[in-house]
């Protein structure tokens, strides 16, 4: 872990070395999103939908802290023991205790980003507590000491041959399998018998109720469930933004989520839990860590609509093309690349520049997040800051240059140009970022004022 | 109680200004037959629905469709005689070793075909998930069409309770979809007329 981290633009280089890998990554998540636009197609109202969520959330930010303590007030009148977490630190501690308390070493979780942004698990590790990831595709990363690549998707950087060789090496599966049948079963097998033995469960919350104190908690494998049930004790840790006023709402944003995510008309499980059973603990953290922070940038505030979705990772062309671990943090893609230099300006400052901000993020998103408005935005507040490296700053200054000054654009465009033409090695090499992955452009005889400026004469 | 404090008082600096809660939040579907909209749906999910009259005829489609199985078990109490395996258990990682689960549960949607089931019908929260096949009864005209009809139906106010779709699945190897992932491999809908 202690890697030193890449900048997006080289990790994707490496992605990008082996390019019918890149090729099936690629077309792998744009079928995800194709999905997406069938399900979504069949429901006329979809527009209005993502609108009406859109100003639920809005009403969300707004009243934040009103919401926040009633569900705090319901949930405490519902027998769950509310904590409040100001930062990832304080979050884990809080995990570690309960754990202690009850003299727990081993506990079970189902799929929590925020976990992942707290890095929980190695401070727990740290602490001697064994945590099973059990959603599969997290168990597989976690397995092979590596970070989700996808909020939903989370080992969706990987062949099912990579499987079957870790299955071999951890859980005794046949040399060679790939059969995703098979590969499941065996970690079907392998998970039972976590479920069956530890007394712990976390979990994430999809969705936190205000005014009934309950909270929503979605998966396809039922792995929430099978833990949650089990255990003595059910952890729920929720980033604020969770918060949601009315149950009703769920209808608004349980229609959209799951087919916004994979195209399925809804999550084979939505639990709602809202009193511990009896004779369990149940306990939900309500953490921070930056987002009252990022509540007050006026810019950037309404990236807390996120409902984790993953829609606007399947749809980026630069996402599918680098892969999320490029992104190197816990959320990747175009919403990651939002939040993440809202935690830390100078570890993230290359993320929102992981775009082409062809605003194909915002289209998809079910919430209306203006997600490539405000990757522009952080640019400017990144360079501004100074976060912006060097080589960057000198590019950027030069075009400005070039584009401030008419006379100067058009011989340097026409320098090019016949550069091109005559020693075309100097473009075409590998000092030109531009001839990466790709042939230059035939270049054009003449510019377009130049043809312009001649039919004009004529 | 430092922490709380200190994140609301944030919260107050930081939060922008009162927007309103939108006035409509729910949108009818239009289908031509709700039922008929609720099976397709739910075939596309991998789950078989069943139409029977009374417990007596879903006794029997039971005895047909799990011919052979042992460690059965039910919340129904006409099922009785069918089932093997007793859900009175003190710790419920007992019921590890049921093989099929028949339940009663409130209502259906057809949309996306989740039915809803909580405390009100289960004696153990953890009954859907640990069996290894499960079947849902819901009374045949207990179906709505989306689910802001679900909400507006659901006046549940029990500790625990789910929207289940389906079977179990898990597309995380390859997105190959594989049913079965960690609950129940399979489920059959039972549509009962007089529940």
């Amino acid at each position: 872990m202690s890697k030193t981290i890449m900048e997006h633009s080289e990790a994707s280089e490496v992605f990008n070395r082996d390019e019918p890998y890149v090729d099936w990554h690629d077309e792998t998540l744009w079928f995800v999103r194709q999905k997406r636009d069938k399900s979504s197609k069949l429901l006329p109202e979809w527009e209005e939908l993502r609108e009406t969520a859109s100003q639920i959330k809005n009403y969300v930010l707004s009243a934040m802290d009103e919401l926040l303590v009633q569900f705090e007030q319901k949930a405490k009148e519902n027998g769950v023991h509310v904590h409040w977490a100001a930062n990832a630190a304080e979050h884990n501690e809080i995990v570690l205790n309960l754990l202690k308390q009850h003299g727990i070493t081993a506990m079970v979780k189902s799929k929590s980003m925020l976990t992942e942004e707290c890095h929980m698990n190695e401070f727990l590790s740290k602490n001697g507590i064994d945590v099973i990831d059990t959603d599969l595709g997290e168990r597989i990363v976690q397995l092979r000491n590596e970070p989700p690549s996808h909020i939903v998707l989370p080992a969706i950087h990987l062949k099912k041959k990579d499987i079957g060789d870790l299955f071999h090496e951890h859980l005794g599966t046949e040399a060679g399998a790939t059969d995703p049948q098979y590969l499941a079963e065996a970690a079907r097998q392998h998970l039972r018998d976590k479920f069956m033995t530890r007394r712990a469960a976390l979990t994430g919350v999809n969705f936190a109720v205000a005014d009934t104190g309950a909270f929503v908690v979605a998966t396809n494998e039922g792995n929430a469930d099978m833990g949650a049930h089990l255990a003595d004790i059910h952890i729920a840790s929720m980033g604020f933004e969770k918060i949601i006023p009315k149950q009703e709402h769920l209808g608004v944003f349980l229609r959209l989520l799951a087919r916004s995510a994979t195209g399925q008309p809804v999550t084979a499980y939505n639990s709602h839990f809202k009193k511990p059973r009896e004779g369990q603990e149940m306990h939900i953290i309500i953490v921070d860590n930056g987002r009252t922070t990022q509540l007050g940038r006026a810019d950037f505030r309404n990236s807390l609509k996120c409902i984790r979705c993953g829609a606007c990772m399947n749809t980026c062309p630069v996402y599918r093309r680098s892969g999320g671990h490029s992104y190197h943090n816990a959320v990747a893609g175009p919403i990651g690349s939002i939040l993440a230099p809202n935690l830390d300006m100078t570890k993230n400052a290359d993320l929102p520049f992981a775009s082409t901000l062809c605003g194909s993020c915002s289209n998809v998103c079910p919430v209306k997040i203006d997600i490539h408005d405000q990757l522009y935005k952080w640019r400017q507040v990144l360079a501004k800051g100074g976060h912006v490296p060097q080589t960057k700053g000198i590019g950027i200054r030069a075009m400005s240059m070039v584009l401030s000054q008419p006379r100067f654009y058009q011989w340097s465009g026409r320098l090019g140009r016949s550069v091109m033409r005559t020693v075309p090695f100097m473009v075409n090499n590998s000092l030109n970022p531009w001839y990466k992955q790709r042939d230059m452009p035939e270049p054009p005889k003449e510019s377009f004022r130049d043809w312009y400026v001649r039919n004009r004469k004529e | 109680m430092q922490t709380r404090e200190e994140m609301l008082r944030k919260i107050r600096l930081n939060k922008p200004e009162r927007t309103s809660l939108p006035a409509n939040i729910r949108f009818d579907s239009q289908y031509e037959d709700t039922e008929s909209k609720f099976i397709e749906t739910l075939t596309a999910i991998y789950t078989e629905v069943v139409i029977v009259k009374n417990w007596e005829e879903l006794a029997v489609k039971a005895g047909e469709l799990y011919e052979g199985v042992v460690n059965k078990a039910t919340t129904i109490p006409e099922l009785n005689i069918w089932a093997d395996f007793s859900l009175n258990v003190a710790d419920p990682h007992e019921l590890e070793m049921i093989e099929i689960l028949i339940l009663k549960a409130e209502f259906g949607v057809a949309e996306n075909g989740a039915v809803w089931i909580s405390d009100n019908y289960l004696p153990h929260r953890v009954l859907p998930f640990i069996t290894q096949n499960l079947a849902l009864a819901i009374p045949r005209s207990a179906i709505v069409n989306n689910m802001h009809d679900a909400y507006e139906r659901l006046t549940d106010t029990t500790g625990w309770g789910c929207f289940i779709a389906g079977p179990s699945k898990t597309a995380d190897i390859e997105q190959s979809l594989v049913v079965g992932a960690h609950g129940a491999r399979s489920m059959v809908i039972f549509l009962v007329e007089d529940f």
